[in-house]
This record gives C-alpha cells, sequence and structure tokens, in this order.
C-alpha cells in the first residue's frame, strides 16, 4: 500500500501536481490502493458481509426527510442492531445506503471527503445534480465488485437552493440515476416501505408529518422483511432520521425521535396494520 | 580554456533570501491573532475571489502573503495532504503540525534547490484545540523555517508598523469584534499615507475565524456585511489615503500595485541562511 505522507520528508510531486479538483481523481493517481472498488475477488467467489436493508425517504414542502432502519444481517443473523446507513454527505446533502455495508461505508466516506474536498480547492459546492453524478460514477466503477454479491444501492437527498427545494435520487447497481418525486424507497424491505409511504405520503405535509409517515414505512418494511429491523423499545434503539432544509441537514435527536416512534408504536397496538389512508372525497 | 565563474554559496542563499524578501514585501499584509473563542485571520485583499485564507481541514485554516499561484500549490498541496490523511487514518489524525512539516520540507527543498527560484511567499498553519493553549500557529517562511507563535504574529510587507501595533494593543482573550477592529487598524499601520494610518474599508479585506464553538469544521468566512456591521462602529478616519490602486484583481499577487517599500535589508552580520525576519528558526 501506498505510503501516508508524514509531512518529515519531501512530498511525492503528486501532492503538487496541476490537477483536478477532485480528491477520488487524486486518489487514483496516487493511491489507488485506497479507492473502495480497488479489490480483486476470485472468480466466482462469494463474501458473506453485512447487509444494510431499508432507507426511505420523502419530500415536503421546503425541503426532504431521509430515514433508515438499524439493522445489519448476515445471512438470517442479526449481525447489528444499532447500525448507522444514513449519513450527511455535506452540509445540505445525505446519503443513504443498501446493500454490502462494508462497502456502502467506505463509499460514503471516499463522497463525503470527496464533496468536502472539492468545496476546499474550488471555494465553492457542487451543484446538488453534480453531487449525484459524482455518486452515480463511484457506484459504476463498484460494478466488478456488484456482480461478485458486494453490491450497494444508496440514496441521495438533498436541498437544492436553485430549485428551492428538496429532491431524491436513486441509483441502480449499474450507476443509473434516477430522480424521484414525492417519496422513494430502497433496500430488501422497499417493497412493503414503498407501499405504506404511496398511502400515507401527501405533498403538503409538514416535515413532523413526513417524519412520522417514515417511520410508519419502516414499520411496514420490518414488519414483512425479515432483514429490516423494527423500532427496539426495549433498547431504545430508533430510525436514523435527517430533515434537509434551505438551513442544512439536522439529525433528529433521540429526544425527539422517542415520542414519535413511539406513537406509532402505540397505534399499532389496536390497528396492527397500520392507519387508513384517508379515504377519497366525495367517495 | 577559461576559469569557471565561481560565486560562494553564501552569496547564492542571500541572493535568493533577498529575492524572495522583495517578492514578499510587495504585498499587502495579513495578520493572524487569538482571541477568546479561537483563532481570527485578517488579510488585505482587494480581490473578492482569489484568496489569501482558506479551510485547510476541519480545525485547521491556511493563510498567505506573496506570489499568488505559488501560495495556491501549496494550499492545494495542504488540502491533498489533509484529506488523504484523514481518509486513510481518521479526522483526529490530521495535525498542523504535520502539515507544516509537510510545508516546511517543500519550502526547504525548492529554496536550496540549483534548478528552482525561491517561492516567494509567507504562510501561516493556524490550528484551533478546545481551548486557547492548545490553539497552535506555526509560521513558514520561503526558505522553509518554521516559527511556533502565540498570541499574534503579522506577514507580508512592511510588517514592522503592524507589528509595533499589535506589540501595543493587544490583549489576550479579545471578543470576535474587537479582535477583529484591532487587526483591521494594524494593517491600516502598514504603508500608511501622507495622513497617517489608511483606513481599511471591508470590501478590501478578507477575514475568517476557526471557532472553535463550531461543529467539526471550524472555519467560517465572516461576510461583508458582518464586517460592515462591526467596521461601522470604528471611529471613522480622517479621508482615507490610500490610493486605490489601478488593476489590482492581478492573480499574480498583491504584488506590484503600490511602489515596493524595499524588502527588509539584511540584518548586518546575517549570513542569510534563510532565518530571513521569521522569528527563532526551529
Amino acid at each position: 500500500m501506498t505510503s501516508i505522507p508524514d509531512g518529515n520528508s519531501p512530498l511525492p510531486a503528486a501532492f503538487r501536481a496541476v490537477g483536478s479538483s477532485s480528491f477520488s481523481d487524486f486518489l487514483a493517481s496516487y493511491a489507488p490502493d485506497l479507492l473502495p472498488h480497488r479489490r480483486a475477488l476470485p472468480a466466482g467467489a462469494t463474501v458473506d458481509a453485512p447487509h444494510g436493508t431499508t432507507i426511505v425517504a420523502a419530500t415536503f414542502p421546503g425541503g426532504v426527510v431521509m430515514a433508515g432502519d438499524r439493522r445489519a444481517t448476515m445471512g438470517n443473523i442479526i449481525a447489528q442492531r444499532d447500525i448507522e446507513k444514513v449519513f450527511p454527505a455535506d452540509e445540505y446533502s445525505c446519503v443513504s445506503i443498501a446493500g454490502t455495508a462494508g462497502i456502502g461505508l467506505e463509499m460514503t466516506r471516499l463522497f463525503q471527503v470527496e464533496l468536502e474536498h472539492y468545496e476546499k480547492i474550488e471555494g465553492t459546492t457542487l451543484s446538488l445534480d453534480g453531487k449525484a453524478n459524482r455518486l452515480s460514477q463511484m457506484i459504476r466503477q463498484n460494478l466488478g465488485l456488484a456482480m461478485q454479491g458486494l453490491a450497494v444501492v444508496p440514496m441521495f437527498c438533498g436541498y437544492d437552493h436553485e430549485v428551492g427545494g428538496g429532491r431524491i435520487f436513486s441509483y441502480d447497481v449499474t450507476g443509473g440515476r434516477y430522480e424521484e418525486t414525492n417519496y422513494h424507497s430502497v433496500g430488501s424491505g422497499s417493497l412493503f416501505a414503498r407501499g405504506a409511504l404511496k398511502k400515507l405520503h401527501r405533498p403538503g405535509m409538514t416535515a413532523e408529518q413526513v417524519v412520522t409517515v417514515l417511520v410508519q414505512a419502516l414499520y411496514d418494511a420490518a414488519d414483512d422483511d425479515s432483514a429490516t429491523g423494527g423500532p427496539d423499545l426495549t433498547r431504545s434503539i430508533w430510525p436514523v432520521v435527517y430533515v434537509i432544509t434551505e438551513d442544512g441537514a439536522r439529525r433528529l435527536p433521540d429526544d425527539e425521535m422517542g415520542p414519535i416512534v413511539r406513537a406509532v408504536v402505540e397505534g399499532r397496538l389496536t390497528e396492527p396494520d397500520g392507519p387508513n389512508a384517508s379515504p377519497p372525497t366525495g367517495a | 580554456m577559461t576559469t569557471p565563474f565561481y560565486i560562494s554559496p553564501e552569496q547564492i542563499m542571500k541572493d535568493k533570501a533577498d529575492y524572495a524578501r522583495k517578492g514578499i514585501a510587495r504585498g499587502r499584509s495579513a495578520v493572524v491573532l487569538q482571541y477568546d473563542a479561537g483563532i481570527l485571520l485578517v488579510a488585505e485583499n482587494w480581490s473578492p475571489a482569489l484568496h489569501k485564507i482558506s479551510e485547510i481541514y476541519d480545525q485547521i485554516a491556511f493563510a498567505a502573503v506573496g506570489r499568488y499561484n505559488e501560495f495556491e500549490n501549496l494550499r492545494i498541496m495542504g488540502v491533498r495532504i489533509a484529506d488523504l490523511r484523514g481518509y486513510s487514518y481518521d479526522r483526529r489524525d490530521v495535525t498542523a503540525r504535520g502539515l507544516a512539516n509537510a510545508y516546511a520540507q517543500t519550502l526547504g527543498t525548492i529554496f536550496s534547490s540549483a534548478g528552482e527560484k525561491p517561492f516567494e511567499v509567507e504562510l501561516v498553519v493556524a490550528e484551533v484545540g478546545d481551548t486557547a493553549a492548545d490553539d497552535q500557529i506555526y509560521r513558514l517562511t520561503y526558505d522553509g523555517s518554521v516559527a511556533d507563535e502565540h498570541g499574534w504574529m503579522v506577514m507580508g510587507g512592511q510588517t514592522e508598523p503592524i507589528a509595533a501595533y499589535l506589540e501595543q494593543n493587544y490583549a489576550e482573550g479579545l471578543g470576535v469584534d474587537d479582535a477583529i477592529r484591532l487587526a483591521v487598524r494594524a494593517l491600516g499601520e502598514g504603508n500608511p499615507g501622507t495622513d497617517g494610518p489608511r483606513r481599511i474599508e471591508a470590501n478590501q479585506l478578507e477575514v475568517a475565524v476557526l471557532d472553535r464553538g463550531r461543529p467539526t469544521r471550524k472555519f467560517k468566512r465572516l461576510t461583508r456585511a458582518r464586517l460592515e456591521t462591526v467596521l461601522g462602529t470604528d471611529a471613522p478616519a480622517a479621508a482615507p489615503a490610500a490610493p486605490a490602486p489601478a488593476g489590482d484583481a492581478a492573480p499574480a499577487g498583491d504584488g506590484a500595485e503600490r511602489p515596493a517599500t524595499g524588502p527588509q535589508p539584511p540584518k548586518p552580520g546575517e549570513t542569510s541562511t534563510g532565518d530571513g525576519d521569521g522569528g527563532p528558526a526551529l
């Protein structure tokens, strides 16, 4: 592996070379071993690694909310009960990962440094589309590993100051980027979560209402998907939720999440299938 | 066969040091000082786009004077080193000391290399700690010498009157607004007009802080509006003595818009090994 400069010996020329503003381009030229996708697996090999499962996101006027459950599984084993799958990418955007946890976490870290590096070098931030496309390229580079079972499927959300609202981007393993309207979900429990979102989410909701809707959707995902973790009342482990607005991304602290989750669970005690969608007006 | 022309190493080093000092002395100055909640960086800079002060990492800032393309090159190098270290180890493993060493090695190698001209730059790597006692301010000069500073420091052209002003007026534990006013008044002492110290306006300044109260990323640029609020309460000085420089935006730095005040003459007996005017070399 390339040695990391300690400042006590003359630096390699790469550090002063005129180059791009991209940190991963710099890594590719100087220390390619540090890139997440530079691993060679023997052909046909599969690796049993923890997987992150359901993430959900939905917009509201003024921003977007992103949430993830806390379970990582390895086959039929619960690998971790309080894993985090939603991360701030920079001040105004968040990225979350479903799929192979190790690769996803590393990709997230590189993506965070990538955005910050660009910001420091250029003195300005990338556009939200620029960030979304950059993530797309990183997933594309991972395709070789994805075909061997180490797939990462992230979701990217951010506040776009040019558009004046929150936006959601989803991806496929080939790096395809798709912008979603209103709401989206990724991961093994996403089919169930998306059904819940479809019934409960309305475009004019407040941020608080959207948070509750996302918690309901995660509950439904956990209800029917064994790889998605439900609210852990005994250990007080709540979903990780970020609300992104014009003022930046904010993680909802436990003391705000606790009452919301307890209220949702309380409701399920009398109505196990969850709240009814409001009937069509005039029906 | 002609006798090879001989120049003593002392003379070569002296010429290089003079050359670098002359370049630096043409520019406008910058001041770095500790205030009650962190470290303040103030540079006289007429360009709104070309920065002399910038963020390197979470708790580390960079400020430089001299030739723009040279210190920009060093700044990018610092960001690359910091991001690489933080990515491969941990964010806590990125330190100003490590960066200062990297800069010292680079500047020292260039200064003593036969093929390259010395960099005409002077720079500061500042790291804000949990308390004022943990703050670190490293000053680097064109020859790669490093000094560890405390309280305040000034670099650039005509630093003596600025340093004298700060020496007299600086106190520990200043609030941020007072610190800004002090720094700006001090900068006005450099290159004074016929009517005495200049009054420097908000649009001629670049100001940033490393605020230890901020989460993770401590660096924050202060906006023009904020500066106007702070400086507006200053007693208005006599008519601004500074003549508006022509064509200031030249990326070649702050150089040339003002007649060179001349390099600081080498101190008597100095052999120009490069200690320069940068305080004690480490």
